[in-house]
């Protein structure tokens, strides 16, 4: 049956078993390497395309921005076209989600409007706190076009103007959350609290 | 030994979730849905039969105090090639199933085919072996998920049947319930 049990038999049968699949895996790691980078890539661009219509004819800058509060940046991409910014997405996050942090990508207008927003990762609970994301409901639809500051972020339960997901009121209220934080590193960052916001932006845009 | 009867065993006699009660962790937590419980048990599927093949292949060769640490290599580099290639082709169905790829090297299923039947058998009716407590454990998972899915959301394969469904079989809890009333099931379907 099996081989004797000596020292040198047991250390060389290790050292085959584990240096051949080594090999092997590393020629999947070469050849899935590409693919993985390029599928991580496109769905980069999809989201942000989503958020800012038109970023995939622009060029897209990325940087991370520190929020006031919460400990990890965001990540901006600014989306320039024709010399002018037409928007940027804001990669953001909340840590109050059900199943702890899930990230979203927003886009804002150069005035601060949302443009649109989706889920990104997330392990919210299926057929509840996942409706936030676009695949599953419209849910997210009610927040296009609206100005944080006008519209409030909160759930209505708790006084704002957000219509909560039925039976996932937390993933509703981690949304909010996300976007919140979007906004106000957007507008601290774009100094969006001025009232001259069009003009200063314009001319910040015309320099980029 | 008879290949036809060594396929057929894993779907109901010695299925590894109804019968041999095995891997429940995946089990469970990956069948909220019927397309994520076929994708999980398929890709268990991968790895069983590639670690059954190897194994038998090699099991000769191995001394007998280190078979353990050998097999669990074997088994997480047939797991790694899952994980890496169903990253770069199937990313949506990866992004749900995430951390659960990479957890089918500690799948007491895979280690158990190894040491109960791999090591003693030849390479062909581990291969069948293998193949048929695959997709027994993949048939199982779609049928549990399919029973959370329609029960939970209200709907199949993404289909949407009803309007509401009741909210515990999409948690942990409904997959309790729903394996426990299938293991019955079948049980009953045994005698």
């Amino acid at each position: 049956m099996a081989r004797k049990d000596t020292f040198i038999n047991m250390t060389m049968t290790l050292l085959v078993i584990t240096a051949v699949p080594a090999i092997l895996l590393g020629f999947v790691y070469k050849f899935t390497k590409e693919p993985i980078i390029q599928v991580k890539k496109d769905n980069l661009k999809k989201s942000i395309n989503l958020v800012v219509p038109g970023a995939d004819k622009g060029t897209v800058t990325e940087f991370g921005v520190k929020p006031a509060e919460g400990t990890d940046s965001l990540f901006f991409y600014e989306v320039v076209v024709n010399e002018v910014r037409i928007g940027t997405a804001v990669k953001s996050y909340t840590d109050k989600g059900f199943a702890g942090r899930f990230t979203i990508m927003v886009g804002f207008d150069t005035t601060g409007n949302i443009i649109d927003s989706d889920m990104l990762e997330h392990k919210e609970t299926p057929g509840l706190g996942d409706k936030a994301s676009k695949s599953k409901t419209t849910w997210n639809e009610q927040f296009k076009g609206k100005k944080p500051g006008e519209f409030k972020l909160l759930v209505k339960k708790d006084g704002g103007d957000v219509d909560a997901i039925t039976a996932a009121t937390i993933s509703s209220r981690a949304y909010c959350d996300a976007l919140q934080r979007a906004f106000d590193t957007y507008s601290a960052y774009y100094k969006l609290n001025s009232e001259s916001v069009s003009t200063t932006d314009k001319a910040k845009g015309g320099n980029e | 030994m008879n290949q036809w009867k060594n396929f057929t065993k894993g779907f109901i006699r010695e299925n590894p979730i109804l019968v041999l009660v095995l891997g429940t962790c995946p089990t469970l937590a990956t069948t909220s849905s019927a397309i994520n419980g076929i994708s999980m048990g398929l890709a268990t599927t991968f790895v069983l039969v590639g670690s059954n093949v190897v194994i038998s292949l090699v099991a000769k060769m191995i001394p007998d105090k280190v078979r353990i640490p050998a097999y669990v290599v074997v088994i997480a580099s047939f797991v790694t090639i899952v994980d890496l290639t169903m990253q770069a082709y199937v990313p949506a169905i990866y992004a749900t199933l995430g951390i659960f790829i990479p957890l089918i090297v500690v799948n007491c299923i895979v280690l158990g085919r190894a040491e109960a039947f791999a090591n003693k058998n030849t390479v062909l009716s581990s291969l069948v072996d293998g193949v048929g407590m695959g997709l027994g454990f993949a048939m199982a998972l779609g049928v549990l998920g399919a029973i959370r899915e329609v029960l939970g959301s209200g709907a199949l394969f993404g289909m949407k049947l009803m309007n509401q469904g009741a909210l515990v079989f999409v948690l942990a809890p409904g997959a309790f319930i729903a394996l426990g009333y299938l293991i019955a099931v079948v049980n009953k379907i045994k005698k």
